[in-house]
């Protein structure tokens, strides 16, 4: 990481906390340094930047958020801080030729880095969290030994709705919940059935 | 004693203050360590409600370390820096009250006026000496700015009550904190340099007010309005009122008042911050919770800053304007 980009690490590592707070609780587990994959609610493109920040520093350094690539590289700006800031994994939310859209998550995971997946795969705009898409479990088959935890955003959504350039100040915390784990033989539909409804269920913890 | 104090510069009269707070927070804090050294050694039999108790102490203690070393940076390096500070405590109650209201969507512009807009001007009012316009700005003109905003972000839902949400947050957070700063603003003929012990003053009169009601009401019956606090008795509010008076009196010599306007300028405080106190009990238990803090903890993460200074935010303008308006100034 270069000076520029810790500099601004510092600088977003402040702001967020300053209007966030950016609290993590950890509910299920605690902070580890072992290969994990969070899964969480996406209601806003911040959610990334507060998830980022509310890991402990230590984690914050070998985990990667995924980001949606039309959005994230759209000005350079965006992609400077996704690459070099945020140290994040680009995915394509449409699929291209036939090229696995999992691919670049798939060799981040072989190198050993954790991930932040929001598998609804788009913003949500309900209560609820969208069906959750594949990706996840199809992550989970290909590597077992990688700890899934589930985490819900809370209110992020109302520190900058859709549309709004300046944010407002709210206080925001990111659950982390008891890992799932699939199990042997369990359906895909019944597995991401049941992430979600992990995830849900840390609204009201 | 008294002479030796008389003979006291007013800078070296705050120092002894501070050196005094210190002081006092340094034995409490000995005893808490010892405390919890004690308890660790009882084991675990002792179950969850002495710990409980014993954690609430221990925020309640770190709070007031908190609050005195704010008071004293903010007297060492001078009114600005205070000024600066206490706008850092409104912007921090405000964003706990705001978490706490539920907004739409359409309220972001006004939320964005209340905390980069109305909240900085209210103390670059308070910096500037502007007491006149800084009297009347929220309560008159951000009162009509803010729902315009609202009505222009095109939501009708709920207008009347988010609006209602919005004002009260700003009056108390950002309208009743910035009134502390501006003690120190206030020129007394023979007074200069001591107005720090005005703000002093008033915080430690409204705070044993509201720890004096507090124990009092311990074993007391029915409660007045049990549905909004379990804790308010008139009896116990007599209590504070008179604790907080009598302190009032005694530390008249702090103060440009003689005892007796100082009894009635503490009781004045008193009224309005334990009232106070009880009006934010009501909107916490509107807002299904029992302390801004505790809900933080299941849901936000807030630190609870708002519990602790609610009375501050109520006495403080009341008494502002009645020393005001009593000296003439």
């Amino acid at each position: 990481m270069n000076l520029r980009a810790t500099a601004m690490s510092v600088f977003l590592l402040g702001l967020v906390r300053l209007l966030t707070g950016a609290q993590a609780r950890w509910h299920g587990c605690p902070p580890k340094a072992e290969q994990r994959i969070y899964f969480a609610n996406h209601q806003s493109h911040a959610d990334l930047v507060l998830i980022w920040a509310a890991l402990p520093h230590e984690l914050r350094s070998i985990t990667r958020p995924i980001a949606a690539k039309d959005y994230w590289t759209a000005s350079n700006f965006k992609r400077w801080i996704t690459t070099e800031v945020f140290n994040a994994v680009y995915v394509e939310r449409e699929r291209k030729g036939d090229e696995d859209p999992l691919q670049p998550l798939i060799n981040a995971l072989e190198s050993g880095d954790s991930l932040i997946l929001f598998p609804e795969g788009t913003r949500g705009h309900e209560e609820d969290p969208q069906p959750f898409k594949s990706g996840l479990y199809n992550l989970a088959q290909r590597f077992p030994g990688v700890v899934l935890v589930p985490a819900w955003i809370h209110n992020v959504q109302r520190v900058m709705p859709k549309g709004e350039v300046v944010p407002v100040p709210v206080l925001c915390s990111v659950t982390f919940g008891e890992p799932v784990a699939l199990g042997a033989e369990e359906p895909r539909a019944d597995f991401l059935k049941r992430a979600r409804e992990a995830v849900i269920a840390l609204r009201e913890v | 004693m008294g002479t030796f104090l008389r003979g006291l510069t007013g800078n070296q009269q705050v120092s002894l203050l501070f050196v005094l707070l210190f002081g006092l927070l340094f034995i409490a804090s000995g005893v808490s360590v010892l405390l919890s050294v004690r308890e660790r050694r009882a084991g675990e039999d002792e179950s969850g409600e002495r710990e409980l108790r014993l954690r609430d102490n221990q925020a309640l203690l770190r709070s007031s370390w908190g609050m005195a070393l704010v008071f004293w940076i903010g007297w060492a390096l001078g009114e600005g820096v205070a000024i600066v500070l206490f706008g850092f405590v409104s912007f921090f109650i405000l964003r706990e009250f705001i978490s706490l209201s539920p907004t739409r969507r359409g309220d972001h512009r006004s939320l964005v006026m209340a905390f980069f807009i109305v909240l900085p001007l209210q103390y670059a009012l308070v910096w500037t000496e502007r007491f006149n316009l800084f009297t009347v700005f929220i309560p008159v003109y951000v009162f009509l700015a803010i729902p315009v905003v609202s009505a222009l972000g095109n939501d009708p839902q709920r207008f009347l009550e988010r609006n209602a949400k919005l004002q009260w947050g700003i009056m108390v957070c950002v309208y009743g904190m910035s009134h502390v700063p501006a003690l120190l603003l206030l020129s007394f003929p023979g007074f200069v340099g001591r107005t720090a012990f005005l703000v002093f003053f008033l915080v430690l009169v409204v705070q044993t007010c509201m720890l004096v009601q507090h124990i009092a009401s311990r074993r007391m019956g029915t409660p007045v309005a049990p549905a909004i606090s379990e804790s308010f008795h008139w009896r116990s509010w007599a209590m504070g009122l008179a604790a907080g008076g009598l302190l009032g009196a005694l530390l008249a010599g702090l103060t440009p008042f003689k005892p007796l306007p100082a009894l009635a300028m503490a009781l004045v405080a008193c009224v309005a911050g334990s009232m106070g106190h009880l009006v934010m009990k009501a909107i916490k238990r509107d807002r299904g919770v029992t302390h801004w803090g505790s809900a933080g903890r299941s849901t936000t993460g807030a630190s609870g800053l708002l519990d602790r200074v609610d009375a501050l935010c109520f006495a403080a303008p009341v008494f502002f304007h009645s020393v005001r308006w009593t000296f003439d100034l």
